[in-house]
């Protein structure tokens, strides 16, 4: 196991040092605006140009920029500075994080909360008019798209601009620890938007996993034993059909973890997503490379956490 | 039979089970009506599709969840279980009637372990702690043969070879010593040697605890040991009824007769071919006019498409039941004539 452990580790760091290289090439050979030029501002002088692409060691050959970027990220976790700036990426990531964590979290809990009973309810009573009108729902929400979503939210239910106000509108969220009474309000609107999809999604999940599992033989043989139906449900094939959801969960999280662009653009979140968003529009190099390397970061982790995780949840999976 | 309690510990009485589908109603079991005597052993053969485990699921009420529509009476110590509620019917279930099914590799939850799934079955019924519970679960697991139950109740499923998952599944539907135990081909799923292993068990089993056996199966061999009497079930029907003895000896159906005739015998000729039964079951939708077996009878007649025989019995044994068209004594020569 733990051999396994440092195996996958080790696979993950190879990983996570390709899409850094890969990014490097990608964000150079594609045409984007000259960073030294976007930062100079209108009509400067090309000795000013030419000076700010010294400081930014813009100067300086590729495979060299590369090599120190790359030395910069893997030995000293320095992500470098925003052309934009002059702050430290990896101070502008985590002065973020928080909100794109609060973001998720509450969603996640949301659309778990929503999702998982609506699905296991549609899986056992199948055509049922339960099961048809939140299958029927649930593709609605899957099929909107979280900022037109957003937009919808904000004029119906946004404190500035909607019809009824009762929320706070875009650009009041606060940190937790500075007012949790604000954080919580201003954060529902966009947690229901961010979970919308997903419960949809994960009602889905539930529905088709549970109701595979509850085809089983020892869903069966938990009848004849003369268990409840409810126990027989709950313990014998929720706990056999969540295993794939907790694999796609953990994944969802780690993209979401990476930022939720579309919510924390709609709402003016300053989170990770609104961070790359921002960088990308500016052409602020670093910071975009900052934010894609979290994100894969992110990915990377979930995926061996979901591979330990399964040993654990399931006793046939072992790893050697 | 007891001269204390002369009626049947299991009477079942014209029971139909039938499922509407998309391409019609499925009908499963067709009237059928057998008893079990206390701690006797029915064996009920038949091929895939004569209804013979939709017939076993339907006692323990497992065919309500799948829909099924049920007519006719269950009479388990006089009691309808047909006409109990769900809540009724749980304190029955794994308690006074108890199943054990075909593939023990699927039957248990692969994701708890073997003991703590048994100690559930203990306490759905009794009201024990769990450590008393887990104690009963050792015993259990010692009656039924695996070695060092005291370690292996923390075993996981998938850490028991076939045999022992299949002795686990006899151990959980002891649990509670019930009256009645319904195996459903328990040893379809297990390599041959220990087929005889469990079989044997089961024997054993249902002598210490006095308790009445019906075991559902496609292979009369499994039966001819153990069974006191045998139902042979075609399309959802029983064709035949008697005594183990007298069914395997002077067999009345020509169905009994293929299935007789399809078991290969150990002081036969080596070179004597087994004779499969021409054709293959018919569609429990649209099953065949007249006698349901007629299409594969050798010796139907033009008329038993149309006449559908009942189940009577023979006038010199009426514990010997049949639903045959031929005459009785044309019966007997042609048997007599086959072996």
């Amino acid at each position: 196991m733990t051999r396994y452990i440092v195996r996958r580790v080790l696979w993950g760091i190879l990983l996570l040092i390709l899409v850094t290289a890969l990014m490097f090439v990608l964000f150079r050979i594609l045409p984007t605006g000259d960073p030294a030029r976007l930062r100079a501002g209108r009509n400067a002088s090309p000795k000013a140009i030419a000076a700010i692409r010294h400081d930014l060691g813009l100067d300086k050959s590729l495979p060299a920029q590369f090599w120190i970027y790359m030395k910069d990220v893997f030995l000293h976790f320095n992500l470098g500075y925003s052309y934009y700036s002059n702050a430290p990426v990896r101070g502008l990531i985590a002065e973020r994080l928080g909100a794109t964590l609060s973001l998720m979290l509450g969603g996640a809990a949301i659309w778990l909360a929503v999702g998982l009973p609506v699905g296991v309810l549609s899986a056992l009573r199948r055509g049922s008019r339960l099961d048809r009108v939140s299958m029927g729902t649930a593709l609605v929400f899957v099929s909107a798209p979280e900022y037109w979503l957003g937009l919808i939210a904000l004029y119906l239910f946004a404190a500035d601009i909607g019809q009824v106000k009762i929320f706070p509108g875009a650009g009041s969220y606060v940190g937790l620890t500075s007012d949790p009474w604000k954080w919580f309000t201003s954060l529902l609107l966009p947690w229901l938007v961010l979970a919308a999809g997903s419960a949809a999604v994960y009602a889905r999940l539930m529905r088709g996993s549970l109701t595979e599992t509850m085809g089983e033989d020892y869903i069966r043989t938990a009848r004849a034993k003369g268990l409840g139906e409810r126990r027989v449900v709950l313990r014998h094939g929720v706990r056999s059909a969540i295993n794939p959801i907790l694999t796609i969960l953990a994944l969802d999280i780690a993209t979401l973890l990476g930022g939720a662009i579309l919510v924390e653009v709609v709402f003016d979140i300053h989170g990770i997503g609104l961070l790359a968003y921002t960088a990308i529009r500016h052409s602020d190099l670093l910071v975009v490379q900052g934010t894609v390397l979290l994100g894969a970061l992110f990915v990377v982790v979930a995926n061996i956490v979901v591979d330990i995780a399964y040993a654990y949840l399931d006793p046939r999976v072992r790893y050697s | 039979m007891s001269t204390v309690d002369d009626s049947p510990l299991l009477r079942v009485e014209d029971l139909r089970v039938e499922f509407p589908t998309e391409d019609g109603v499925v009908k499963a079991v067709d009237g059928i009506t057998y008893e079990v005597g206390r701690g006797r052993t029915l064996g009920v053969v038949g091929e895939s599709g004569s209804g013979k485990t939709v017939t076993a699921m339907t006692i323990l009420g497992l065919t309500r969840a799948q829909g099924g529509r049920i007519t006719g009476r269950i009479l388990f110590e006089g009691r309808d279980l047909l006409s109990l509620d769900e809540g009724e019917l749980r304190k029955v279930r794994g308690n006074e009637i108890a199943m054990i099914f075909q593939d023990p590799s699927t039957a248990l939850h692969p994701l708890y372990k073997v003991g703590a799934q048994i100690v559930e079955a203990v306490r759905a019924h009794r009201d024990l702690s769990k450590a008393a519970a887990r104690k009963r679960t050792i015993e259990l697991l010692g009656l039924v043969g695996i070695p060092d139950p005291g370690n292996r109740v923390d075993d996981y499923p998938h850490e028991f070879s076939g045999g022992m998952r299949q002795r686990a599944m006899i151990a959980m539907a002891l649990a509670n010593e019930p009256k009645l135990l319904i195996a459903d081909e328990p040893t379809t799923a297990l390599d041959v040697t220990v087929q005889a292993q469990i079989l044997a068990l089961l024997e054993r089993l249902r002598g210490e605890l006095g308790m009445a056996v019906m075991i559902v199966t496609h292979d009369l061999g499994v039966v001819a040991e153990m069974a006191d009497e045998i139902a042979v079930m075609y399309a959802g029907r029983i064709v035949e009824a008697a005594a183990t003895e007298t069914l395997l000896n002077s067999p009345e159906h020509p169905y009994t007769w293929g299935l007789l005739r399809s078991i290969p015998k150990l002081d036969g000729p080596r070179v004597e071919r087994l004779e499969p039964i021409p054709g293959s079951p018919p569609s429990l939708i649209d099953p065949p006019s007249g006698c349901h077996f007629h299409p594969r009878c050798e010796y139907a007649q033009p008329d038993h498409a149309r006449i559908d025989p009942e189940l009577l019995p023979l006038p010199d044994d009426p514990a010997h039941k049949v639903a045959c068209l031929l005459e009785p004594k044309v019966r007997r020569k042609l048997w007599e004539e086959s072996v």
